[in-house]
């Protein structure tokens, strides 16, 4: 393109202007990224539930646990081929502040259910080995500096006392969503100690064809409905999925805010390109003199504003993948926290569409200016 | 045939209390290779003939026909691209574009051709040369002497070879020695050339080295 | 020498453009600020004033949210009879033994919703805050009736009185709705503690609230409470325990609102910085005129800096503006520790209006003093310059 230079020039006679506008606009893509991976993350978690695998509970309510002599039954009902249980423990460990969950699971038919949790066999079983074994996630290994055989302590707040557990095993998940912060431990272990009869918190069921999935958790939810806890059944996405709307409407909350930022910086952009564009008035007019067409001049105002924007763009986003990617922080409050490859376009996209929006007004003065009453000003 | 052919051209403003009349049934023929100089008061209309003759401004009434075309019939784009091959422009205040070199500036119309790379270089140089700024070509307006700026202007308006050169002005911002310099300049761009020349000027001495003096009063055009 | 403010607005009216872009970037970001900081505001309050400064909660030792505890019925009794406890006029103590479970019901949108079904003594009433029954009238004992919150009503079908709703295998009839000043108790379903018992998780109370005979005691009452071998109980002042439930999300929301509004407004300053640097430069021939009249550049810094600060005011009002319709607008989220929906309205408080303002001016203050500085330190001589050109 010919009129590049022109276009560059334009760009450097102001440095300092151009450079806070491609700040500001960098600034508003980088939030754009931080606040669209939330949400990212959040589908992402709704997606870790396996749509091949469902949960049995209670329909009471999550908190009520279910008769352990459910498995039995659960296993005579057509179509179920496997079932496993866990609870929910709800320790601490030391402080309310270092949250993370733990599970206490059935050993013998949990891990083989969940194919996500990737341990080393002879890990699995020195842990199978141990009644007060522990198998935690590598996130949590190393954000308390855990070390395999140590022995970790901790608070029951459903199951009231002091809980030793010796960690034996290590994994790693196969996905970054499903999260590296998770401490599975042994169902036994759990009431054995705890002095309350056994109850299952709720069961997990696999069904023996996938795609039959919604037919096998009606059977499972008709087979119990007159029994004294009547079930609720659904796939594990669905579970997930509804654990996610719990926090209320974060989506809309981070559309009102994106748009309210777009908004602001596009004024912000807009500004400085009619600011920039007042200022050369007279030079747009002798373009024109010297043949320079509508056209031409609107397009050379617009690539400007685009240019702008999209080194802003690239600026904040960039900023935002270094920054946020492979945040440790971010990464233990939501799992799977990543500011993804279509995030970055989407955000280019924005970025585009500031700088067109922005380079629009100014670029109409230029192709609508009359050469006289320019330069008439001017002398 | 003439080169450019004024037929009736009037021109009215529109103020808020009357209309006011700037150029008034003007009739004027411009053979190929004269040079003509236009004198008159300020308002008198100068300003807005040489607009119009470079397709800038339409009449309200009235033809131009230039090189065979007419223009007042022309379009916004056609009009541009006509301005691009037919005329040069030098302005009273040079009008060079400050982030740009001299050399840069004076390539500014051949970027609206197909020209190359290398013949744009070719012919800015040679413009350039014509002025006598080929030592100055990597300097920007700022580092020029008013004079200079001007030359650089003018090798603006000649680059693309147009047949005809309209100059409003071109020493009224100038020193006598620098004006002096610059109205050689345009009279050998005529002389050797032989670029038909329109200039606008309140300088007797300078209307006076032109063949051809017209005097614009109130609209109406004394030849 | 002060150069007078009508020296600014003029120069503020003579560039509309400019002026009101600018000060519209800052209004939006001031709109965000307080917008989520209402959020925060109105999720913290609705925890914060569930509780009474009055009352001591108590709970079993080591639970940390009511849903985790259990107390059984002799410790319930044992507290009841102890002194500090509050008497009504007839000598009953004011103290409400609660069962608290949370159940999943339809939301009228679709979905579910964990919703909290609290069981309480007849004498909850009086211990707990500002609970007032708005329509229809209070459960009779005995009887499986509830009565419904009333911003758990608008979600949540089956709840107007007359209908039944149905959780736990069996059907309830709604005999009223009550208000608790905007509490997180207004998300709550409520019925007698001894009905929902066995329905429930068995002879066991969850929590205890009690009135205290003289509340600015309650550190004692605290320390004989949890000492007591026979009990096994952790208190707490009632107020401070809700307030600690929302602490974690309403420090995540506090947070997020400062980030949000602090990135943002790095942008919308520069934005102010471009805006100002461009009133300055358009005007070099002005502030030549005014230093060669001898006003100390001093007084042209703070005249430029006043402008912008009159720019990002306007843009704090505007803000203002913007987010005051959200006041009062009803949401939800979830309580952590009990996994139940709380709904609570934005909150936007007239100080919270002043911050946003003040938000508006250091943002104005930081993009004119750049600019203001360069006006202030140009040469008398080159800015005068200028006017001949």
């Amino acid at each position: 393109m010919r009129h590049a230079r022109l276009v560059w020039k334009n760009l450097t006679r102001n440095k300092r202007r151009s450079i806070l506008t491609v700040l500001s606009v960098g600034v508003a893509l980088f939030l754009f990224a931080a606040l669209q991976s939330v949400l990212t993350a959040l589908d992402a978690t709704s997606e870790v539930g396996s749509e091949s695998r469902l949960i049995t509970r209670n329909a009471t309510g999550i908190v009520f646990p279910l008769p352990e002599a459910y498995t039995q039954r659960l296993r005579s009902i057509n179509g179920v081929e496997a079932v496993s249980w866990a609870n929910w423990f709800g320790g601490t460990y030391i402080d309310s502040r270092n949250y993370f969950a733990q599970f206490a699971v059935d050993e013998g038919t949990f891990f083989s259910m969940y194919p996500e949790v990737q341990i080393d066999p002879a890990q699995l079983e020195a842990f199978n080995g141990e009644k007060s074994g522990a198998i935690v996630g590598q996130g949590l290994m190393e954000r308390f500096g855990w070390s395999l055989g140590q022995t970790i302590v901790l608070q029951g707040t459903i199951f009231p006392g002091d809980w030793e557990f010796v960690i034996r095993g290590v994994y790693e998940p196969d996905n970054p969503s499903f999260g590296d912060e998770n401490m599975y431990f042994h169902y036994d272990y759990l009431f054995e100690n705890s002095g309350e009869a056994a109850t299952p918190g709720w069961f997990i069921v696999r069904p023996s064809d996938p795609n039959l999935a919604t037919e096998v958790a009606a059977r499972i939810d008709g087979s119990f409905e007159n029994s004294s806890d009547p079930t609720k059944t659904e796939t594990e996405k669905a579970f997930q999925a509804g654990f996610v709307t719990m926090w209320g409407n974060v989506g809309f909350l981070v559309r009102v805010i994106g748009t309210a930022v777009f908004f602001a910086i596009l004024l912000v952009a807009a500004n400085t390109m009619m600011m920039s564009s007042r200022e050369r008035v007279n030079e747009v007019a002798v373009l024109k003199t010297l043949g320079y067409r509508d056209g031409l001049l609107s397009r050379l105002v617009v690539a400007e504003s685009l240019a702008i924007s999209v080194v802003g763009g690239v600026v904040g986003l960039t900023a935002a993948a270094v920054t946020l990617g492979n945040n440790e922080m971010l990464g233990s409050i939501l799992p799977g926290y990543a500011v993804l490859p279509s995030t970055m376009l989407q955000g280019l996209a924005i970025a585009i569409v500031l700088g067109l929006i922005s380079g629009l007004v100014p670029a109409r003065q230029a192709a609508r200016l009359s050469v006289v009453d320019a330069l008439r000003r001017v002398a | 045939m003439a080169l450019v052919e004024l037929r009736s051209l009037t021109k009215r403003y529109q103020t808020e209390a009357e209309i006011i009349s700037v150029l008034e049934d003007v009739d004027l023929n411009i053979e190929a290779g004269e040079y003509l100089s236009l004198m008159g008061p300020s308002g008198s209309g100068k300003s807005t003939l040489l607009n119009l003759m470079a397709g800038l401004d339409q009449p309200d009434s009235g033809t131009i026909t230039i090189d065979g075309s007419e223009i007042t019939s022309l379009n916004g784009n056609q009009l541009a691209d006509w301005r691009a091959n037919h005329v040069g422009f030098v302005f009273q205040f040079y009008n060079l574009l400050p982030v740009l070199t001299a050399f840069q500036n004076v390539e500014l119309p051949l970027l609206l051709t197909n020209l190359s790379k290398d013949e744009r270089r070719e012919r800015v140089e040679v413009a350039l040369n014509v002025v006598s700024l080929s030592d100055r070509m990597e300097h920007y307006p700022r580092q020029l002497s008013g004079g200079q700026e001007q030359r650089v202007g003018i090798a603006r308006a000649i680059v693309s070879d147009p047949v005809m050169i309209l100059a409003d002005e071109p020493t009224g911002d100038l020193d006598a020695a620098s004006a002096e310099e610059i109205l050689t300049l345009i009279e050998r761009l005529n002389s050797e050339f032989n670029k038909t020349v329109l200039m606008v000027t309140h300088d007797q001495h300078a209307a006076e080295r032109a063949h051809r003096m017209m005097y614009l009063e109130k609209g109406v055009l004394h030849q | 020498m002060k150069i007078p403010i009508l020296y600014n607005l003029r120069s503020l009216r003579a560039r509309p453009t400019a002026t009101l872009t600018t000060a519209l970037g800052m209004a939006l970001v001031v709109a965000v600020f307080i917008g989520m900081m209402a959020l925060s505001i109105g999720f913290q309050a609705a925890l914060v004033k569930t509780g009474s400064t009055e009352n001591i909660l108590v709970l079993r030792r080591g639970a940390d949210s009511e849903l985790s505890s259990g107390i059984n019925r002799d410790v319930a009794n044992a507290i009841a009879a102890l002194p500090f406890v509050a008497r009504d006029s007839d000598g009953e103590p004011l103290i409400s033994p609660e069962t608290f479970v949370v159940v999943g019901l339809e939301r009228r949108n679709g979905g579910m919703a964990n919703v909290v079904i609290r069981g309480v003594s007849p004498k909850a009433f009086d211990v707990r805050n500002g609970v007032r029954i708005t329509k229809g009238r209070a459960f009779r004992p005995g009887s499986g009736e509830i009565i419904v919150g009333k911003t758990l009503v608008k979600r949540v079908p089956h709840t107007e009185i007359g209908e039944s709703l149905r959780f736990a295998g069996r059907d309830w009839e709604v005999v009223g709705h009550f208000e608790a000043g905007g509490s997180s108790f207004e998300s709550e379903v409520w019925g007698e503690n001894e009905l929902f018992m066995p329905v429930f998780r068995g002879e066991v109370f969850q929590t205890i609230a009690l009135r205290m005979e003289d509340p600015s005691a309650f550190e004692g009452v605290v320390e004989t409470l949890e000492a007591d071998p026979r009990l096994a109980v952790d208190a707490q002042l009632e107020r401070e325990f809700y307030a600690n439930q929302g602490t974690l999300l309403g420090g995540i929301l506090r947070f997020l609102a400062v980030f949000i509004a602090g990135v943002m407004a790095i942008g919308a300053v520069f934005g102010a910085v471009n805006t100002m640097y461009s009133a300055v430069d358009s005007r070099a021939p002005e502030i030549g005129v005014l230093l060669a009249l001898g006003f100390k550049p001093r007084s042209v810094l703070a005249s430029f800096v006043v402008e912008s600060m009159l720019i990002a005011l306007l843009g704090g009002l505007i803000g203002c503006l913007i987010a005051l319709p959200i006041n009062g607008l009803v949401t939800s989220t979830t309580n952590w520790n009990s996994f139940s929906e709380v709904a609570f309205a934005f909150r936007v408080t007239p100080t919270l209006l002043v911050a946003g303002i003040v938000f508006a001016l250091v943002m104005g203050v930081i993009g004119g003093f750049l600019p203001a500085r360069r006006a202030a330190k140009r040469p008398v001589v080159e800015a005068l310059r200028e006017v001949g050109s």
